[in-house]
């Protein structure tokens, strides 16, 4: 592994594979009574989070401190540019604290990229603006590697079609998933209203191997998995599309089309969800949901990339 | 003025003939095949081998002062300039505060005259501090000792439809030009930056689509028809804009267009680090897109070559890409990479390079027809002596630290270029010499630093 986790490329299938054995172990720790262990003890993580997140960041301090890492959190809404200084500047200031890992979470693609140019410490992509959410798309495959496996051992996603539906444009977490879902031989479809596809994706999708489509009745009898993406209800006023109604009746998980899936396929969420929007109510509570289950993967997995990176001396 | 006379012996006029060249009191006095006999107390500068140009004209330089004399200076930009072979730069509107005015445009001037490195011709802004609504006091700042011809909301499109006829049409009365930042405001909005196309997608950044730029020019050269007047297109940076140019010009609608070197050479996959250095407005773009410029170049579609000199402070290009300002340096880098694209090639001769880089400049910025005051003129008797002498040959690895700049945001750092510039004369008078700049005996009058 790298020393940074910056975008879900750095990472090979070989990677992965021993990020989720060590998740697995992580996992089982959730049930203990006493949930700490030791491993991090005297390393300091700090969580950086330049944009709202309730979920990600307790997620990332929970997997610190159940490690004994000294987490701090620190929070700041807008970007330092508003506040006349530089990101550069900022992050220098706190990571000359002594640090040994920086958790980041900016509105702007690229940040903890370029973060990680300029601090000595370990840099841990938690989402740069629209780029990616590298530790998401983790948690997602290591839910949906539980779901195909079998009492807690994990089963392969290889061959297993993925669709993914939503609002791909501003969505980090498509671009994470679909990075590693193909590197763990899933086929994968993206769903989307033409306004909601990045510019690009035709090339994009021919040459990284993933399939698009405008039609999600099409695809969704072909699922194996469905992941759901958040939209939000102020893309419509930049005139992506005309009304949620619309949006609803032809990319929603609705009533009618969990029907169509049937009871077997699974079903992902990241979160936050607009329940009646882009998922119905009785798809997000489906026995079939994994979205509390993608929770509980996500502390699992964030333990497991914290402890590859800061006590393996960034070997696997 | 007394000058000491300089005789420039056996350079290659244009790259073709062999001349001695002798400049007498700022002008060029003689200019012979044969050897030219020179005065005593002549300066004698051996130039075998080297190229004499023109002295190059940049339709495009920003100097940040007054506002950010952090960043760069008239004074210290006239030095960027002079080191790369420029003898005048026209100085762009968006400072703070903005060249709205006659006063402003004429501080401009004079900074720039008490400098004494190159002429320092400012840009006046089209709108009220570039706000895009009501004109600026245009034919104040044409009257004023500053002489403005060229009027520019750099920086921002003048969007408004109306606006623009209306700036068309007005500065048609004193021979004015409406130099326009192409950029449809809905379409590629504040925070755009990153060339809308695969890359912008796996990236997730902001796209700037060509079409952004496409229909503005589309639009103003229709204007420039309806309203009979003069139009031109700053930093073109796409093939569609190249063939709605060569069709408005094939029409005898009176457009010009200048392109940036960065255009002609760097491309949008710079972009992938997430460097700032390369973040440029309009957005680095596609090869297919650079091809297109270099032969609207070749063929004169694009008249001319401009730097979009945009000098930062290092702490502005220090925030992520999105929040990180605009711009690259150009001045002292903007020869050679044209010398590198265009003429180690063979697409253009030196002749072509003083075509884009000093005449036809000159002549859209009304600076060629002002008598002893001109600039891209001729090589020949009579004529103001603004030569710039060019090694052809020269390899020069660019080092952003080498520079009379203020700032190092320049994105040829660690790149080959051919062609370097060896002297620089602005009326007869060296501002470098063997590569270096020349003190000036200029005053610190003026400037602020």
């Amino acid at each position: 592994m790298n020393k940074h986790l910056l975008s879900s490329e750095d990472l090979t299938a070989d990677d992965i594979a021993t990020l989720f054995a060590t998740a697995a172990e992580m996992h089982d720790v959730q049930r203990r009574e006493v949930k700490k262990l030791p491993a991090l003890r005297g390393r300091t993580i700090i969580n950086l989070f330049f944009e709202d997140s309730t979920r990600t960041r307790s997620s990332f301090e929970i997997a610190g401190k159940w490690l004994s890492a000294d987490t701090i959190n620190i929070t700041g809404k807008g970007s330092s540019a508003s506040k006349g200084e530089s990101l550069r500047d900022t992050v220098l200031t706190i990571a000359s604290m002594g640090v040994d890992a920086v958790v980041m979470r900016h509105g702007a693609s690229g940040a903890a990229q370029q973060v990680s140019q300029w601090v000595d410490a370990a840099v841990v992509n938690a989402g740069d603006g629209t780029h990616e959410h590298p530790t998401q798309a983790l948690l997602d495959a290591y839910a949906l590697s539980r779901h195909f496996g079998d009492g807690g051992r994990l089963g392969s996603l290889e061959g297993r079609h993925v669709v993914l539906v939503g609002d791909l444009t501003h969505s980090r977490v498509f671009r994470s998933n679909v990075i590693t879902l193909t590197r763990l031989g899933a086929q994968v479809t993206v769903v989307a209203p033409p306004t909601l596809m990045p510019a690009g994706i035709a090339s994009w999708s021919s040459s990284a191997g993933f399939a698009t489509s405008y039609d999600l009745d099409e695809v969704l009898p072909k699922a194996d998995a469905v992941m759901m993406l958040r939209v939000q209800k102020e893309r419509m006023s930049g005139g992506f599309f005309p009304t949620s109604r619309e949006y609803t009746v032809g990319y929603g998980l609705t009533r009618d089309r969990l029907r169509v899936l049937g009871p077997e396929v699974p079903i992902c969420h990241p979160g936050p969800m607009n329940r009646g929007l882009e998922i119905a109510a009785d798809a997000a509570d489906a026995a079939q949901s994994l979205i509390l289950e993608q929770v509980s993967a996500g502390v699992a997995v964030r333990m497991s990339v914290l402890y590859h990176l800061l006590a393996g001396e960034g070997t696997a | 003025m007394t000058h000491q006379p300089v005789i420039v012996r056996g350079a290659s006029l244009l790259g073709e003939q062999t001349a001695d060249v002798l400049l007498v009191d700022g002008v060029v006095a003689e200019v012979g095949t044969a050897r030219v006999d020179a005065p005593s107390d002549a300066r004698v500068v051996e130039a075998d081998g080297l190229v004499l140009l023109p002295g190059l004209v940049d339709l495009h330089t920003h100097l940040r002062e007054p506002g950010r004399e952090d960043a760069e200076t008239v004074r210290t930009g006239s030095a960027a300039a002079a080191r790369g072979g420029y003898t005048a730069v026209l100085a762009m509107a968006n400072t703070s505060p903005v060249t709205d005015t006659a006063e402003a445009a004429e501080r401009v001037h004079a900074l720039g005259r008490a400098a004494g490195i190159v002429d320092v011709q400012p840009v006046g802004a089209v709108t009220k501090g570039l706000r895009g609504e009501e004109l600026a006091e245009l034919g104040l700042m044409a009257r004023s000792r500053a002489g403005v011809r060229v009027f520019s909301d750099d920086g921002k499109c003048v969007a408004d439809a109306r606006v623009m006829r209306r700036a068309l049409e007005y500065v048609k009365a004193f021979g004015g030009v409406v130099s326009q930042h192409a950029q449809e405001p809905t379409l590629a909005g504040a925070t755009a930056c990153c060339h809308e196309g695969e890359l912008s997608g796996r990236l997730g950044l902001p796209g700037w689509p060509g079409v952004a730029e496409e229909v503005i020019v589309a639009r103003d050269v229709m204007l420039a028809r309806h309203t009979g007047s003069r139009v031109h297109v700053a930093h073109a940076s796409t093939a569609g804009t190249v063939e709605v140019l060569r069709w408005a010009k094939s029409l005898g609608i009176q457009v010009t267009a200048e392109v940036t070197p960065h255009h002609l050479l760097l491309t949008t996959d710079l972009l992938g680090g997430y460097d700032p250095t390369f973040k440029v407005n309009p957005p680095l773009r596609p090869a297919e897109d650079v091809e297109a410029l270099r032969d609207a170049l070749a063929d004169g579609t694009i008249d001319a070559v401009a730097t979009d000199h945009a000098p930062h402070a290092r702490h502005d290009k220090e925030h992520a890409f999105v929040d990180a300002a605009f711009g690259m340096l150009g001045l002292e880098t903007a020869l050679g990479v044209v010398a590198s694209v265009m003429v180690s090639s063979g697409r253009m001769g030196w002749g072509d390079v003083a075509r884009v880089m000093s005449t036809r400049p000159a002549e859209i910025a009304g600076l060629a027809g002002r008598g002893d005051q001109g600039h891209g003129r001729p090589v020949a008797v009579g004529e103001p002596a603004n030569l710039t002498l060019v090694d052809p040959a020269a390899s020069v690895v660019v080092d952003r630290d080498d520079s009379a700049s203020l700032s190092r945001n320049n994105p040829w750092h660690g790149r080959t270029l051919t062609a370097a510039v060896r002297a620089t004369f602005l009326r007869g008078t060296p501002t470098v010499l063997d590569g270096q700049l020349v003190e000036i005996g200029a005053t610190t009058e003026g400037s602020l630093t």
